[in-house]
């Protein structure tokens, strides 16, 4: 898909720092819960996908932190938190 | 050192304000700041308005790094096929001191954090604090990367979703009917171009806001502003009504979208995109404001929810550098007393009621509301296009009257509709 693409490489124009632990998980057994069909839609960096067996998935690297994947799916279904101190998204701009 | 008097959780805005504020006065001040810099994890769309805390931070404005002053205000009404742009020009933009400029968060949280250490505040980044400390039933410090960190009071201003608040039992967690997202592009093009394209002199800039379908007919739009050596492009769209929009569009692809429109592509055009970002919004007004105070802490910036969508202006800078202005206030008030309760913090909430903070939020209670109203960016734009397209219209023959052009869409069944519509925008 040439949008997602394009959504790569805009990612790829960010200082991204690795952190240890994955800071967003999705919760055992809500892979397939509907609030993250929105997050697929909703989350700015296109990281939430649908696999053949129809659960959703994560990829955490380009996370911009945003926040919208907790609002439309609440702690219910996600773990979610900040990574760690000096780690993630590092806007020069901003 | 045993104990801090005020540590700050965030050193965007509110807590720079905060503790430059503080630190001025004396005080022990720690801010822990996630980010590698203060600034690493803060958007804006944006523009700070200067007019409503020139005066609390009087030292402040003269070398802050600011990027063009907005000397041209435009709005466009976007419909499917065509769109009408208005542009506001006026002695009074131009005119010193003036009401508002383009920033950068990256570039002018880093200088604010300079100058904050400069009075005296100690600053860590890339600290992340984990949680709170709870004794006898008051905030006593916080915990970060294992170390117990003590303070008479913390000041939470770690943005929008402030996990810290809720930990405190402040608020819940930040819902999608009471937030948007803004997805934003800041494109590198030459200063010379810049100027020549938006008709610039030195460091005038614009400030376009975009309404209808550059958020497919749903609540949000597109903004655009001109810093010195870039252009700031993106749109906003209100979470809830993303969700439950048909057919489903991935929000990227919005943005896309509205880059690829002939009208935004025409500004942007030979420029080079050099940094994508994604930040959530408060649109909830005074209803969705957080407790802004319990024992031992207070709440301020995003944090609390003070950002305001008004339609013509949305703002939520100045309302974070007051009310960590005001926050700060009321931790001397408190320190007078020796007294951290909630009880004496609530001082903080009449500090902001007394000033533009509260005052406009509740001033603007309704907009939200009334905001809200799908038929803006929908049914309008699509609206005003077609009057504009048939009053423009020449056609091979003879052209009709201008009335009878106009009255066709002006069905009773419309106007009954635009009165009502009208009716709640007084409310504003």
């Amino acid at each position: 898909m040439s949008e997602a693409m394009g959504l790569k490489a805009k990612l790829g124009l960010d200082v991204f720092k690795p952190g240890k632990v994955a800071h967003i998980k999705i919760r055992p057994g809500m892979e397939k819960d509907s609030r993250l069909k929105t997050a697929i839609l909703v989350c700015p960096a296109g990281l939430y996908s649908e696999n053949e067996k129809g659960e959703v998935e994560l990829t955490i690297d380009g996370c911009l932190e945003c926040g919208t994947c907790r609002l439309v799916c609440g702690a219910e279904v996600l773990d979610w938190d900040y990574p760690e101190g000096g780690a993630g998204v590092q806007y020069r701009f901003g | 050192m045993d104990k801090f008097d005020v540590i700050i959780v965030g050193a965007g805005l509110a807590g720079l304000a905060s503790a430059y504020t503080l630190a001025q006065e004396g005080l022990e001040v720690l801010v822990l700041e996630r980010g590698d810099y203060p600034g690493a994890k803060n958007v804006t769309g944006g523009r700070l308005y200067v007019n409503p805390v020139r005066d609390l931070f009087p030292d402040l404005w003269g070398n802050a790094p600011l990027e063009r002053f907005i000397a041209h205000e435009g709005v466009t009404i976007m419909a499917r096929e065509r769109s009408i742009t208005l542009n506001y020009y006026g002695n009074e933009l131009c005119e010193e001191p003036h009401q508002s400029y383009s920033i950068l968060r990256s570039k002018f949280d880093r200088w604010l954090a300079e100058q904050t250490e400069a009075k005296g505040a100690m600053l860590l980044s890339k600290v992340k604090v984990d949680d709170l400390i709870m004794e006898n039933g008051k905030i006593d410090g916080v915990l970060a990367g294992g170390d117990e960190l003590r303070a008479d009071v913390v000041i939470a201003c770690d943005g929008v979703l402030s996990l810290i608040s809720e930990k405190a039992g402040l608020r819940q967690p930040a819902s999608a009917h009471d937030s948007a997202v803004g997805l934003k592009e800041v494109i590198e093009i030459d200063t010379a171009l810049i100027n020549a394209r938006f008709n610039l002199e030195g460091d005038e800039g614009v400030a376009r806001l975009f309404v209808g379908e550059v958020t497919r007919g749903k609540f949000g739009g597109g903004f655009l502003y001109t810093n010195k050596e870039s252009i700031s492009l993106g749109i906003v769209v209100g979470i809830k009504d993303f969700m439950e929009g048909e057919p489903a569009i991935e929000a990227p692809a919005v943005l896309d979208e509205f880059k690829l429109r002939p009208e935004v592509a025409a500004l942007i055009k030979g420029g080079e995109t050099v940094e994508y970002s994604a930040h959530v919004l408060p649109e909830g007004g005074f209803k969705a404001l957080s407790s802004l105070y319990g024992n031992g802490i207070l709440v301020a910036g995003d944090a609390a929810g003070l950002a305001l969508n008004i339609g013509f202006t949305v703002r939520g800078m100045e309302y974070a550098l007051a009310s960590g202005y005001y926050a700060a206030q009321a931790v001397l008030k408190a320190r007078e007393a020796g007294d951290f309760s909630a009880e004496t913090l609530a001082i903080y909430k009449s500090l902001l009621e007394n000033s533009f903070v509260l005052k406009d939020f509740k001033n603007f209670q309704e907009a939200p509301g009334v905001l809200g109203n799908p038929r803006f960016f929908n049914h309008y734009p699509e609206l005003a296009g077609n009057i504009m397209r048939d009053v423009y219209a020449v056609p091979v023959g003879s052209k009709n009257r201008l009335y009878p052009t106009i009255k066709q869409y002006m069905t009773l069944g419309e106007m009954w509709s635009i009165f009502k519509d009208l009716r709640k925008v007084m409310k504003i």
